[in-house]
């Protein structure tokens, strides 16, 4: 990693604050239209032990809603990529849940399983983010060239070891695109449980707090939060896909 | 006589699609003695490919036998050696990686050490010394065309098949890896099947080119080559390959229906 690649986003971030604070100076806004970068800091400095309990609460319900969005992703995406049968079978059932807002699925099953607060959390995390991992995986393993196969299996090579040696790794670049949206979209699953179903748990809650309250600096410094969390757990898959599909990028020297 | 070492009689296949039965093969005979070079030309979508898939045990004949070796063929076995139009490197894993992916399937008394110098050595036979541990995406398309070559021989098959190798490399690649061929073989003797639709690659590569006719594709003739071991591009532009090209063009016509008489009148 060179010094660029560290300043030009710091710069980016930097010329951004500048401007949104200009904007509000400028517009003469009050704080609750609209709260201005120089207005966060005082808030973290207030709440700072808030922030980082409840945004742990936030952060470890999410990763896990991601785990398990992986694990069960993966696996139904082997299921449809494999067999035509279940792919004709599940897709139609797939886009279906898919299209079902998730904001309406957060009040039923709060009731489902009410007073479960963290595995709410973590269901709904983990019903917005299954959904393109699977899908992802299920295309990259059911468009595997013909020839990829035949060359192992004329050498005799089991289904298992196809998976492994071309199946298994061919998918890999097609399933990180997937996790980086899914990411973002487990950050929204949690959020939206914790707002919508308040238990004062994780950074929702606090959002909803400095709601109830009236303190718009603090709504305006847990979206900072949020972003911020949210572009730490993406730079991490981003690190993950270079270790493990960094083969998939190409130089641009050609 | 010498025994051949894959034996075609008499195959009969159809695939099954949504408007019935289509048939591909219909009387489909192939002999090729050990150390043989069969090159199978014939019009597009005859039936071609399917010979490979069935020489590789990939599939089974609905009628007919294939025999390698002396044995018949009921599934994959690892006696056989592909290539493809298209490469199919894995993209994940460097060019050595790639040459020695066989030997990670194919049981084999070599030692790790063994395997690696082999593939090494198979490498710099096809010209590509210094590129081990590039990843396919570094190379043109015929440096992989080489690449996936040393793939399809490095566990020593019995039976090399080449399915259209060299269709989508451009045509002074095509005949630098037609030398390049000569010189595997001569280090690497194999028995092979080229699957072409390049007349010229048919008798500077093969001993033996035998044409498939339209769909149902059956045997229509066989030529014994007049050119024999390592061949220069200049014994294509012979009197007598002119004539052996003739001579197949022709046949080639018979095979897509289209006699002299046809085309006279359109």
């Amino acid at each position: 990693m060179t010094l660029r690649t560290i300043l030009v986003p710091v710069a980016a971030i930097l010329i951004f604050g500048l401007l949104w604070e200009l904007l509000v100076w400028a517009n003469g806004w009050p704080n609750y239209v609209m709260a201005s970068p120089s207005d966060l800091p005082p808030a973290y400095a207030r709440y700072w032990e808030l922030f980082i309990v409840m945004g742990w609460q936030t952060l470890w319900r999410t990763v896990v809603g991601l785990v398990l969005a992986i694990i069960f992703g993966v696996f139904l995406g082997m299921i449809m990529g494999f067999s035509r049968l279940m792919r004709d079978a599940l897709y139609p059932l797939l886009v279906g849940f898919n299209a079902i807002p998730k904001a309406t699925v957060v009040p039923i099953v709060a009731l489902l399983f009410v007073g479960d607060h963290n595995f709410n959390t973590v269901l709904i995390a983990f019903m917005i983010s299954f959904f393109p991992i699977a899908v992802s995986v299920s295309i990259g393993l059911s468009t595997l060239e013909p020839e990829y196969r035949d060359i192992l299996r004329s050498l005799g090579a089991s289904r298992t070891t196809i998976f492994w040696k071309i199946a298994l790794p061919k998918t890999l670049p097609e399933f990180f695109g997937a996790l980086k949206v899914a990411v973002t979209l487990a950050f929204i699953g949690t959020n939206l449980m914790e707002i919508v179903s308040p238990h004062g748990r994780g950074l929702g809650a606090l959002f909803d707090s400095g709601k109830t309250n009236s303190d718009y600096p603090l709504m305006f410094a847990v979206l900072i939060a949020l972003a911020l969390m949210g572009i730490v757990l993406y730079y991490v898959v981003v690190a993950l896909e270079k270790i493990f599909a960094g083969w998939a990028e190409r130089s641009p020297s050609y | 006589m010498s025994k051949n070492l894959i034996e075609i009689k008499g195959v009969r296949h159809a695939y099954h699609t949504k408007d019935g039965p289509l048939p591909v093969l219909d009387g489909l005979e192939l002999s090729v003695p050990e150390g043989g070079f069969a090159a199978v030309v014939g019009p597009s979508g005859c039936g071609k490919s399917t010979l490979t898939r069935l020489v590789a045990g990939l599939m089974k004949p609905d009628y007919g036998e294939v025999w390698l070796h002396g044995e018949l063929v009921k599934g994959p076995k690892s006696i056989v050696g592909m290539a493809f139009q298209n490469p199919v490197l894995l993209e994940w894993r460097t060019i050595l990686q790639n040459v020695m992916l066989p030997l990670e399937i194919v049981p084999t008394k070599m030692s790790k050490r063994d395997q690696e110098e082999r593939a090494r050595k198979l490498l710099a036979l096809v010209g590509l010394e210094g590129f081990e541990d590039k990843r396919p995406s570094e190379l043109s398309g015929g440096m992989r065309q080489r690449a996936s070559l040393c793939r399809s021989i490095v566990h020593k098959p019995e039976v090399l098949i080449l399915d259209e190798p060299f269709g989508a490399l451009d045509a002074f690649t095509r005949e630098d890896l037609w030398q390049t061929m000569h010189k595997v073989k001569a280090e690497e003797p194999f028995t092979g099947v080229l699957i072409t639709h390049d007349l010229r690659e048919s008798i500077f590569l093969a001993d033996q080119v035998v044409v498939l006719s339209g769909r149902p594709a059956k045997t229509q003739y066989v030529m014994d080559v007049h050119l024999k071991g390592q061949r220069d591009i200049e014994h294509l532009y012979t009197p007598e390959s002119a004539e052996a090209l003739n001579i197949l063009r022709h046949q080639i016509q018979i095979a897509q229906g289209r006699t002299d008489h046809k085309e006279a009148v359109q």
